[in-house]
């Protein structure tokens, strides 16, 4: 497992798209670095024998039909915009 | 009866009322509102209300339907079509649900009437609802202590006489800790058993939704509306819905319930102990087998429930860009600045950190070593509950070691928080059922804690636990106990 | 000195389904802006995603048709970055466990640009492919002087990726491979592949490097291509700068270039920023593909390939290799000429006829097969009118310009027209007899041996038919008469 000195608040939050102030970088390095800690005991776990799954439950093969139906028009599905324009959502300009 | 004591009402009682049209939904709605407009400014349980239109439904509704005429209090991760499904964040603060959660489709079709949004820690994020964005909650048993969290508010309207009944959702325990610490009963569903669709997602593999209720039998009823397979959900379990009232009432001969080892810890309160200890001598007395099992790797259940929670919910709440709707901070000079800062001024702070780890755990060159693993540390759980489940028809336990802790005391420290969740976590990485439901108080200070039971029962096994429960409930006072609200002293 | 190009293609095919990958919102275009939507594919709060079973049958048949090697299990993952496209701010997509892996392309030589079909460099090149996955396309971005507009319509229609080897080496290849591809997709219906209309979408990336170097040059990406012709013009062009910085002694840095159509140049869009951590891990929302089922189900649908329809047409109509080629290029195409030819004497006039006059009058009225207004059946007609001497071939042209300008039957056209061919030998032979009473000298000399004069005399009576006798007729009556 990694050392939990490698969290780096401050880059991780540019990767989540958070801005944080100065205070909160270093205050969540000090608790997440505790938590980072804490999960450390993981590392004790023997796992070479076990299958990783993403649920409790195995479950496969879940379709739908290619059925198509309506659902919003252009105006409920802007209903919640904050900002739009000829049906468009917009936002600040976005450089390619 | 008068009126003033319909608010105490558990739903049962009040459907008998209803259907021999001693009472009109109407009424019961009315009678509701003067109880919220009383009292929930004492408690603060409620993030929003939409008498008005639930007053049309009542008009309309068949009392004879399974829910005919109940109001159902809704945590405000639920989508409830045009009201509001703020998730007590700032981010969603002017967000209108635009559809209904299958959730809510079904109890409308069993003719229960959403009228109201409980509060709750932000996105189901805490143990407390001190995390939501919106407000503080407060315990009805005593206004200085929180109501437990995630779903704290609707623990704390159930409590507070200020809901019949209320849905709440669980990704650690957020149902059965706050029920435990209120005093009420909440039900965490075996995974995919309640469809997700329309709820909010933490962690989408541990979600459940689930009711919290006065009694056994009202959760049981609830149950029996929510219930079921749902296209709409890809992990929804496509199993026939059972009678959940059925087996109420079949005495305990011959049920064997398992004690764990490992659940016997230094941190549980001593009161706590005791109580949950006569709890299982009176379940022996009533006929129940105690067994005694080993769930080995119990002492990981809390680092694979944060490795594994953060990371879903880092992927789950990247939605909450301001692009669609929500927060959007304003006059950005950039995309990148859009969202820093929508995503900076939306969430609170527990919500930052725990994207924030999410995000680190997923991160290049630690996949394996936290996600990876934690992944196959659960499966090792799974396997724990799988060998105990063949010896045993459920694990009795606390549902949390230590009853309300005061507001504020635990805030600063997110670790000791996350810990509260020692009992319950293991549940939802299983995938599994269980039930909190009142065995007893602690006093602490002059004040007097409701303590909760927890019983553990295998997938889709949630008739046998509401069977244990309840001859447990039936067979004690404690769920008649109410807080006295009256003596509440006026929050400081 | 000499350099070695190498490029590898990153194509997106948009699938032909009626719903989009994991809502039902309909797929089509051009409607009103975010008219498609709903909760799942606006990325509301709450909001699930259920897989199109037909979507997952559509990678997996294509899978099977490119030779891949279909995983037993598959699985769907998150691939998170922000980006106002992405209602969810992930792309569900397929990381380690994709549908389809290998398999190839196998490039013919039509499929090359028609300038370079003679001088191919690596007849019969097969493209090996890395792999095929599926994936939901993002929103349509509007950019705007101050803003940026989205219409959430285009968000999680259902999107493959195939992703070649770095194994082409010329743009001709590039471009043998996209529309060998291209009429791969077509004849299994899983998408129109048209690159115009954005359903299919190739990203390159290609090096350049000096022959006696091993490793690859620094790896360029281009994009915005809209057209298999552009990426062969993008690349060439890519190919002579690269060349050209390598050999002023400059050094080339991993970058993303975009095409320029209208200009014929690349240009600079991004050089290689802080790498992408995309965070992949599998989607909690959704459950893993076992393709047990999927197989039996898409090797029922297995189209007959190009390559197969070739070789049959050879050998059920007797077609030569290069009309089967050309016939078997285009699946519509394809398809009329099997009708047309369905109970024809000689299938091969059939061919005949598609692939000159038809082809030419399609692309002179800048038509496609598909939107031909011959009708197979009625070229058949005109074909069998000619193969019963009713009408000679050329009054069968005149008739074909009137179908092909007014759709209408060639029996009814030859009736109108009053062409029927006269292939009645009584009043042939008085058109002949009158013939020759009237030129004795071109009589006389056909008998003296000049065999030329018999032309002569059959010119005549054409005339005197009104252009209506069978020439061949005439020619054998004129002869037996004056031989007689």
């Amino acid at each position: 497992m990694a050392k939990t000195a490698d969290l780096d608040v401050a880059y991780v939050a540019k990767l989540a798209r958070i801005n944080l102030t100065e205070a909160e970088t270093q205050l969540f390095q000090k608790q997440l670095g505790s938590v980072l800690e804490y999960v450390e005991k993981l590392r004790g776990v023997d796992v070479s024998q076990v299958e990783a799954s993403a649920h409790a439950v195995p479950m496969f093969d879940v379709f739908r039909e290619d059925e198509p139906r309506d659902w919003f028009t252009a105006k409920e599905a802007l209903s919640n915009a904050p900002r739009q324009a000829n049906n468009l959502f917009i936002v600040t300009k976005v450089i390619e | 009866m008068s009126r003033r004591d319909l608010p105490a009402f558990n739903i049962a009682d009040l459907q008998v009322l209803l259907r021999r049209r001693e009472i009109s939904p109407r009424e019961v709605l009315e009678t509701l509102q003067t109880r919220i407009e009383d009292i929930d400014g004492k408690i603060d349980a409620y993030l929003s209300r939409d008498f008005e239109t639930a007053l049309k439904e009542a008009e309309k509704v068949d009392v004879d339907l399974p829910l005919g005429g109940v109001p159902i209090a809704i945590k405000d991760i639920i989508s409830v079509a045009g009201q509001p499904c703020t998730c007590a964040s700032k981010i969603l603060a002017n967000y209108r649900a635009m559809y209904d959660a299958t959730v809510i489709q079904k109890l409308r079709a069993a003719g229960a009437i959403p009228f109201g949004k409980t509060n709750m820690d932000e996105f189901a994020m805490g143990s407390s609802t001190e995390n939501s964005g919106m407000k503080l909650t407060r315990n009805p048993w005593d206004v200085s202590r929180v109501p437990g969290g995630s779903s704290g508010g609707s623990a704390a309207a159930v409590a507070a006489d200020e809901a019949f009944g209320a849905l709440g959702t669980e990704t650690g325990g957020s149902i059965r800790q706050p029920a435990a610490v209120s005093g009420v009963v909440g039900v965490k569903p075996t995974y995919g058993r309640i469809s997700r669709f329309g709820v909010v997602a933490f962690a989408s593999s541990l979600d459940q939704v689930g009711p919290v209720t006065k009694t056994v039998l009202d959760a049981a009823l609830i149950m029996n509306a929510i219930a079921g397979h749902d296209p709409s959900e890809s992990t929804s379990l496509n199993e026939p819905v059972p009678d959940y009232t059925a087996a109420l009432g079949k005495d305990l001969r011959g049920v064997r319930l398992g004690l764990a080892k490992e659940y016997m810890i230094d941190g549980t309160d001593p009161q706590v102990k005791a109580a949950v200890d006569a709890a299982v001598k009176h379940l022996q007395s009533l006929g129940a087998e105690i067994v005694e099992v080993s769930l080995p790797h119990t002492e990981y259940a809390i680092s694979v429930y944060y490795i594994l929670a953060t990371a879903e919910a880092s992927a789950n709440l990247a939605r909450f860009d301001g692009v669609r709707y929500g927060h959007r901070a304003e006059n950005p000079k950039d995309l990148l600045d859009h969202y820093g800062r929508t995503r900076e001024e939306g969430f609170g702070a527990e919500v930052k950190r725990r994207i924030i780890l999410g995000t680190y755990v997923l991160s290049s060159g630690y996949y394996d070593a936290y996600y990876l693993r934690a992944q196959k540390v659960r499966e090792l759980i799974r396997q724990d509950f799988a060998k105990a489940f063949e010896k045993i028809d459920a694990l009795v336990s606390p549902t949390s070691p230590v009853p309300a802790f005061k507001l504020g005391e635990r805030t600063a420290d997110p670790l000791q928080m996350y810990l509260a969740d020692i009992f319950t976590s293991p549940a939802n990485l299983a995938g599994i059922c269980g039930i909190s439901l009142p065995c007893g108080f602690a006093e602490i200070d002059g004040a007097r804690l409701p303590i909760g039971l927890q019983l553990l029962g295998k997938a889709l096994d949630e008739a046998r636990i509401f069977q244990i429960a309840h001859a447990y409930e039936q067979s004690t006072d404690w769920h008649k106990a109410r807080p006295s609200l009256t003596e509440i002293p006026q929050a400081a | 000195m000499s350099y070695i190009t190498t490029i590898g293609l990153e194509v997106h095919v948009q699938l032909k389904t009626r719903s989009k990958m994991f809502c039902a919102c309909p797929v089509e275009f051009g409607a009103e802006p975010n008219s498609h939507t709903c909760p799942t594919c606006l990325g509301l709060p709450g909001a699930l995603p259920v897989m199109n079973h037909e979507a997952v049958r559509m990678t997996v048949i294509t899978g099977l048709m490119l030779g891949c090697d279909i995983a037993p299990t598959s699985k769907f993952d998150r691939k998170n970055y922000f980006y106002p496209d992405m209602p969810k701010n992930y792309q569900i997509s397929q990381y380690d466990m994709p549908l389809c892996e290998n398999g190839s392309v196998p490039l013919h030589d039509l499929a090359y640009p028609k300038d370079a079909q003679k001088t191919i460099a690596t007849p019969d090149k097969e493209v090996h492919l890395v792999r095929i996955h599926l994936e939901e396309d993002v929103a349509k971005s509007f950019h705007f002087e101050s803003s940026t507009g989205i219409d959430f319509n285009r968000a999680g229609t259902p999107l493959m990726e195939i992703v070649t080897q770095p194994a082409i080496n010329s743009p001709e290849e590039a471009f043998a491979f996209l529309t060998s591809l291209k009429q791969l997709l077509i004849y299994g219906a899983v998408s129109d592949a048209d690159m115009e209309k954005g359903q299919l979408r190739c990203d390159c990336n290609v090096s350049v490097r000096p022959e006696a170097q091993a490793e690859l040059g620094a790896k360029i990406e281009i994009k915005n291509m809209n057209s298999i012709s552009g990426v062969r013009r993008a690349l060439a062009y890519e190919i002579q700068r690269q060349t050209g910085a390598l050999e002023r002694g400059e050094k080339l840095r991993q970058e993303t270039r975009g095409w320029d159509d209208a200009i014929g140049e690349t240009f600079l869009m991004r050089t290689k920023e802080s790498a992408h951590d995309y965070r992949y891990f599998p989607d909690p929302d959704l459950v893993p593909v076992k393709s047990e089922m999927l197989l039996e189900e898409a090797r029922a649908r297995i189209p007959e390939l190009p390559r197969a329809k070739r070789t049959r047409f050879v050998e059920q109509y007797q077609v030569s290799s290069y009309d089967a080629d050309v016939l078997a290029d285009d699946l519509e195409l394809a398809r009329y000429f099997e009708t047309a030819a369905n109970g024809a004497k000689k299938p091969k006039n059939v061919a005949n006829w598609i692939l000159n006059d038809l082809q030419s009058a399609l692309s002179s009225a800048s038509k496609t097969i598909s939107d031909c207004p011959i009708p197979p059946e009625a070229l058949d007609e005109l074909v069998n009118l000619i193969e019963s001497g009713k009408i000679s071939g050329k009054q069968a042209k005149e008739v074909f310009a009137e179908m092909f300008a007014s759709g209408k039957p060639a029996t009814k056209i030859v009736k109108e027209k009053g062409i029927e061919q006269l292939s009645d030998t009584g009043e042939i032979e008085a058109f002949c007899d009158q013939a020759i009473t009237a030129n004795p000298k071109p009589a006389a000399d056909f008998k003296a041996g000049n065999a030329a004069s018999l032309n002569f005399l059959k010119g005549q009576v054409m005339k005197l038919s009104k252009g209506k006798a069978n020439p061949q007729l005439a020619g054998e009556i004129l002869e037996r008469k004056l031989k007689g």
